[in-house]
C-alpha cells in the first residue's frame, strides 16, 4: 500500500519549502556570527569604540535574522516525524544521533549565549563579552556540522546495516557516520557559502552607505573586513565544492552524470560540458561546448579513472534491482517466521540491494511479481531530472566564480585605498546582495533533487518514506507554512531595512566628521 | 556497559528527565507568555514582563529541540508514530512556537500601538497553545490512541484532530495550563518588583490552587474511567525492538497497577499534588527561589506521574493494543542507546553549567526604570 502521488508530492513540496525558507536565514547566521566576532575581537584588542559600534550595529541585523532562523528551524526538527514517519522509523537509529547531538553540543551553546550577546554589554567585561560572541559563532558553526553529518548520511549511508528483526537500519559505527567523506566536503562547502553570504551582506550594505556618503567610518572598515573574509570564503566554496564526495556511491555518480548531462560513459579523463542543451527523451545533449579533461579532474581527482554515463549507471541499477528481489522475498519470509534460517541466509547474501528492490514497490506490491518492463522503468527512475540539474549546477558555479571576482576586485581597490572612489564597484557590490541566497538555494536543489528517487541513497526510496497521514492535512499545513512564513519574511525584510536606514549608533553624519 | 534492558530503562528515565527539563525551563517562559496580556498594565510593564524572559527563553526552548532529537535517536518508533499521528496538533504547536522568536525580537522594534498589541497576542498564543496541546496529548496517552502497525512496521491511524479533543484529554490540557501559569507567575515574582511582583504573587497563589485541584480531579477521573492497558505475553525487555512481537490487552484500572506493585511510586503523584499546595502556601515568602524550586518539583511530580502510571507503555494503542509502543519494543539499538547515553552524560552537565552562569550574570529583577533607560535595546 503506497502513498498516493498527491500525498507524496505535497509532503515533498512542504519539506522543500520549509527547508528553503530555513536556509534563507541560516547562511547569514553562519557568516555574520563570525564577522561580528572578528569585529569585536578588533575592538577588544584595539579598544577603539568604533569597532564596538560596528559589532553592535551588525549585531542588531544578526538578531533579526537569527529570530527567523530559529522560527523556521523548529519545524525542521519535527517534520521528519510528522511527515516522514516511515523514514524516521527506518533510519532513526542512525539519523537521529547527529540531530540529538546537534541540540546538546551546538544549539544549546548558540541559543544560551545569544541572550548575553544582546543583554550582556553592561554586565560583562570586554573579554567576557568577546568570549560570549565567539561561543555564539562557534555554536552556529557546530550546529551546521552536525546537521550536515545527518544530511551526508542520506547521500552516503555508511556505518549501518539492515536488521530484519526490527525492520530498520541500525548503527554499526558512529565514527563512520561522523567522518563520512561526504559530510566533510559538505561542511566546508556549506559553511564557506555561509561566510560568503555574510560577507556579501556586510559589503553590500556598507557599499550603500559609501554611495550615500553616510556612516563612512563604519562602512569603510566593515567593507574591508567583509572583502578580506569574503575573498577567502569564496575561494574555499569553489575549490572545496562538495563534488569531491560524488564518486563514492552509485547514486552520487548518477548525480554527477545528470549534472553533466552525460548520457554515455566517456573515456578518461572526461571533458567538462561548459554549455549544452540536454534532451531527456533522446538521451542526447546538443550544441555542446566542452573543456577537455576538466570533469575527470574535478570528479575523480585523477586522469585515468572514467566518469560513468547515465546509460551505464542505469544498467547497474537494473542489475541491483534484480539482485535485490530475493532479499525482499526472504525478508517477507522472515517477518512471518523469524526462525527461518534459509531465508536469513538469502537475505544476508542480497541485503546490499534490498533498497533497489524497494524501488519496484512503486509499481507492484510484491517485487517478485514485477515484469521486465517494470524493472526497466524502476531502473530508469534512478535518473534525476537531467535538464534542471544541468542548468542549476551551472548557475551556481557561475555565481561562485562571480563572488571570487567581486571580492578580488574589492581587495585590490581596498589595498590601493580606492574603494570610496570606485562608485561602479560599490554599485555592483550593492546589487550583488541577493545573489548568495540564490546560489545557496540552487545548491540545495542540486544536492537534494539530485538525490531522488531516494530518501536514503540506495536504501529507502522517497515514496516509501512518507507518513501515512491524510493528504488534506498536508495540504492544510503546507498552505499554512507558505502564508505564515511569507508574512514573517516580509516583516523581517521591513525591519532589516528600517535598521539599515537608521544605521550604526554613535556615528555622527559624515559631514560633521573630519575627512 | 549496561545490559540492553537496563539501557532501555535508563533511557525511559532520561526521556522523563528531558521532558521535565523542558517543562521547568521553557515552561516558565510559556507561562509568562500566557500571563502577558493579563498581568501587565501599559506598554512599559508589558516590556518588563517580556524582558524577564527575553535573554533566556531561546536557550530554554532548546530543551524542546533536544527532547525532539533525543526521542528521534533513542525512541525512533515513538517519534515516528506520535508526531505523525498527532499531525495537526503538532502543526498547531509548531505554528505557535514559530510566533515566539519573532514575537520577542520584533515587538519592540516598531513603535505602533496596534503592532505591539498584535505581537503581545502572538506571544500569548505562543505560550498558551503549546501548554494546552502538550497536556491534551498526554491525556490521550492515558486513553490510548487508535493506531496500528502493518507488517513493514508502518504506522496507520484511525483518528483525526478533533478525536484528540475528548473531555478527559482537554481536562489534562487544563492541568498543564494551570501548572505552567503557576510556574510563570512564580518566575515573574522573582524577576520583577513593586506592584507587578505583587500581582504575580497573587496569580501564582490562585493558579497553584487550580493546578492542585485539577490534578487531583484528573486522577479521580482516570480512576473511574477504566482506561488502561496491560502486556499479556511476549514482552522481551532485553530483545530487539519489534512492537508486533507482544500481546497486550485493554484492562480497566491497569494504569494504577504499578502503584500496587511498587507502593513507593505513590510518592510521585503525591509530589505532583503537594508541591502546588506548598507553592500556594508559600506564595508570600521572601525566599522566591525556594518557591520556584517547589514549583519545579511539582512539575517533575506531574510528568513523573504520567511515566509511573503508564510504564512500560509509551504510546498505547486503543484499537490494536498489540501495536502499542512500550519501553521494551520502541527503542533504538543497544549501540545507539549507549552512544547517546555517553553524549548526554558528557554534554548535558556542561550545558547546565553554562546555563547556570548565564542566569547568574542576568540575576536581579527587571524594572520599569531599566526599560525606560534602555528604550532602544530592550525587547
Amino acid at each position: 500500500m503506497n502513498a498516493s502521488p498527491a500525498l507524496l508530492d505535497l509532503s515533498r513540496l512542504q519539506f522543500a519549502v520549509t527547508a528553503m525558507y530555513h536556509f534563507l536565514f541560516v547562511p547569514l547566521t553562519l557568516g555574520l556570527s563570525v564577522l561580528i566576532a572578528i569585529m569585536e575581537s578588533v575592538y577588544v584588542m584595539t579598544a577603539r569604540p568604533i569597532w564596538r559600534d560596528m559589532t553592535q550595529f551588525w549585531g542588531i541585523l544578526f538578531g533579526i535574522n537569527f529570530a527567523m532562523g530559529v522560527a523556521t528551524g523548529i519545524t525542521m526538527e519535527f517534520q521528519f516525524g510528522t511527515n516522514w514517519a516511515y523514514y524516521s522509523h527506518y533510519v532513526g537509529d542512525i539519523f537521529g544521533v547527529p540531530l540529538a547531538i546537534e541540540g546538546l553540543m551546538a544549539f544549546f551553546l548558540e541559543a544560551t549565549f545569544i541572550g548575553l550577546f544582546f543583554f550582556g554589554w553592561h554586565r560583562l567585561s570586554r573579554l567576557q563579552h568577546l568570549i560570549v560572541t565567539w561561543l555564539v559563532a562557534i555554536g552556529s558553526n557546530l550546529s551546521a556540522l552536525w546537521i550536515l553529518i545527518a544530511n551526508a548520511w542520506m547521500q552516503n549511508p555508511t556505518g549501518a546495516h539492515f536488521n530484519p528483526d526490527t525492520m530498520r537500519m541500525e548503527l554499526d559505527s558512529i565514527g563512520a557516520v561522523i567522518f563520512n567523506p561526504v559530510a566533510q566536503a559538505k561542511f566546508v562547502h556549506t559553511v564557506s557559502a555561509g561566510y560568503v553570504t555574510g560577507a556579501v551582506f556586510v559589503l553590500a550594505i556598507s557599499a550603500w552607505y559609501l554611495l550615500k556618503g553616510r556612516h563612512l567610518e563604519v562602512a569603510k572598515r566593515s567593507a574591508t573586513v567583509a572583502i578580506s573574509f569574503g575573498l577567502a570564503a569564496a575561494l574555499s566554496v569553489v575549490v572545496l565544492g562538495d563534488e569531491s564526495g560524488y564518486m563514492l556511491t552509485a547514486h552520487q555518480k548518477m548525480k554527477i552524470a545528470a549534472i553533466e548531462s552525460m548520457w554515455h560513459t566517456e573515456p578518461a579523463p572526461a571533458s567538462f560540458t561548459l554549455f549544452g542543451i540536454p534532451d531527456s527523451a533522446a538521451h542526447a545533449t546538443y550544441a555542446q561546448v566542452k573543456i577537455p579533461w576538466l570533469l575527470g579532474l574535478i570528479a575523480t581527482r585523477s586522469i585515468d579513472e572514467p566518469v560513468q554515463g547515465i546509460d551505464e549507471l542505469v544498467a547497474d541499477a537494473r542489475r541491483r534491482i534484480v539482485d535485490g528481489i530475493p532479499a525482499y522475498g526472504a525478508l517477507r519470509e522472515l517477518r512471518r517466521n523469524p526462525a527461518d534460517a534459509a531465508a536469513r541466509a538469502t537475505l544476508a547474501a542480497h541485503v546490499g540491494d534490498l533498497g533497489y528492490a524497494l524501488l519496484l514497490r512503486k509499481y507492484v506490491d510484491d517485487p517478485a511479481q514485477a515484469t521486465p518492463a517494470e524493472i526497466t522503468r524502476a531502473s530508469w527512475d534512478t535518473v534525476p531530472p537531467v535538464g534542471s540539474m544541468f542548468w542549476s549546477f551551472r548557475l551556481m558555479v557561475g555565481l561562485g566564480f562571480f563572488f571570487i571576482g567581486l571580492f578580488a576586485v574589492g581587495f585590490y581597490l581596498a589595498a590601493r585605498r580606492k574603494l570610496l572612489a570606485s562608485r561602479r564597484f560599490l554599485r555592483v557590490a550593492l546589487w550583488t546582495l541577493p545573489l548568495p541566497w540564490i546560489a545557496a538555494e540552487i545548491g540545495w536543489f542540486v544536492a537534494e533533487h539530485g538525490r531522488q528517487p531516494w530518501a536514503i541513497d540506495g536504501v529507502l526510496p522517497t515514496f516509501l518514506a512518507v507518513s501515512s497521514v491524510p493528504t488534506a492535512n498536508v495540504a492544510l499545513s503546507l498552505a499554512g507554512f507558505v502564508i505564515f512564513y511569507s508574512v514573517l519574511a516580509v516583516i523581517d525584510v521591513i525591519l532589516l531595512k528600517k535598521y539599515v536606514r537608521i544605521g550604526p549608533a554613535g556615528d555622527a553624519p559624515a559631514a560633521d566628521r573630519p575627512a | 556497559m549496561f545490559a540492553y534492558a537496563t539501557l532501555k530503562v535508563i533511557w525511559w528515565a532520561l526521556l522523563g528527565a528531558l521532558l521535565i527539563g523542558f517543562a521547568i525551563m521553557d515552561g516558565f517562559d510559556l507561562g509568562v507568555g500566557m500571563l502577558l496580556p493579563f498581568i501587565a498594565h501599559g506598554d512599559t510593564e508589558r516590556r518588563v514582563v517580556i524582558n524577564t524572559v527575553g535573554p533566556v527563553w531561546e536557550g530554554n526552548q532548546v530543551w524542546l529541540i533536544l527532547g525532539g532529537g533525543a526521542i528521534f535517536a533513542a525512541w525512533p518508533s515513538l517519534y515516528a508514530a506520535s508526531f505523525s499521528g498527532f499531525y495537526l496538533a503538532m502543526m498547531a504547536v509548531l505554528a505557535a512556537l514559530i510566533l515566539r522568536p519573532v514575537g520577542f525580537k520584533f515587538r519592540s522594534k516598531m513603535p505602533g500601538v496596534r503592532w505591539r498589541a498584535n505581537w503581545d497576542l502572538a506571544l500569548f498564543v505562543g505560550g498558551a497553545v503549546p501548554a494546552l496541546v502538550f497536556g491534551v496529548a498526554c491525556g490521550n496517552l492515558f486513553r490510548g490512541v487508535p493506531f496500528r502497525f502493518d507488517g513493514d512496521l508502518r504506522a496507520h491511524y484511525a483518528f483525526g484532530f478533533f478525536d484528540l479533543l475528548n473531555p478527559f484529554s482537554v481536562f489534562c490540557g487544563l492541568v498543564s495550563v494551570a501548572m505552567l501559569t503557576t510556574h510563570g507567575a512564580v518566575y515573574l515574582a522573582i524577576k520583577t518588583d513593586g506592584a507587578l511582583a505583587q500581582r504575580a504573587r497573587r496569580v501564582s497563589r490562585f493558579a497553584a490552587l487550580a493546578w492542585a485541584i485539577l490534578f487531583a480531579l484528573a486522577g479521580v477521573w482516570l480512576w473511574s474511567s477504566g482506561y488502561g492497558l496491560a502486556i499479556k505475553s511476549g514482552a522481551a525487555p532485553g530483545g530487539e525492538s519489534d512492537p508486533l512481537a507482544k500481546i497486550a490487552v485493554l484492562q480497566s484500572g491497569a494504569w494504577f497497577a504499578n502503584y500496587a506493585r511498587w507502593p513507593s511510586a505513590m510518592l510521585v503523584p503525591a509530589l505532583g499534588l503537594a508541591a502546588p499546595l506548598l507553592v500556594a502556601a508559600l506564595a508570600g515568602i521572601r525566599q522566591r527561589l525556594v518557591v520556584f524550586a517547589v514549583s519545579g518539583l511539582g512539575i517533575a511530580g506531574v510528568i513523573g506521574t504520567m511515566g509511573a502510571s503508564l510504564f512500560p507503555f509509551l504510546l498505547p494503542s486503543s484499537s490494536h493494543p498489540g501495536s502499542s509502543l512500550t519501553v521494551w519494543d520502541a527503542s533504538s539499538s543497544e549501540r545507539t542507546l549507549n552512544i547517546m547515553l555517553i553524549a548526554v552524560v558528557v554534554l548535558l552537565p556542561i550545558v547546565i553549567g553554562y546555563t547556570a552562569w548565564v542566569y547568574h550574570v542576568l540575576r536581579g529583577p527587571v524594572t520599569s526604570a531599566h526599560i525606560e533607560s534602555n528604550r532602544d535595546t530592550s525587547y
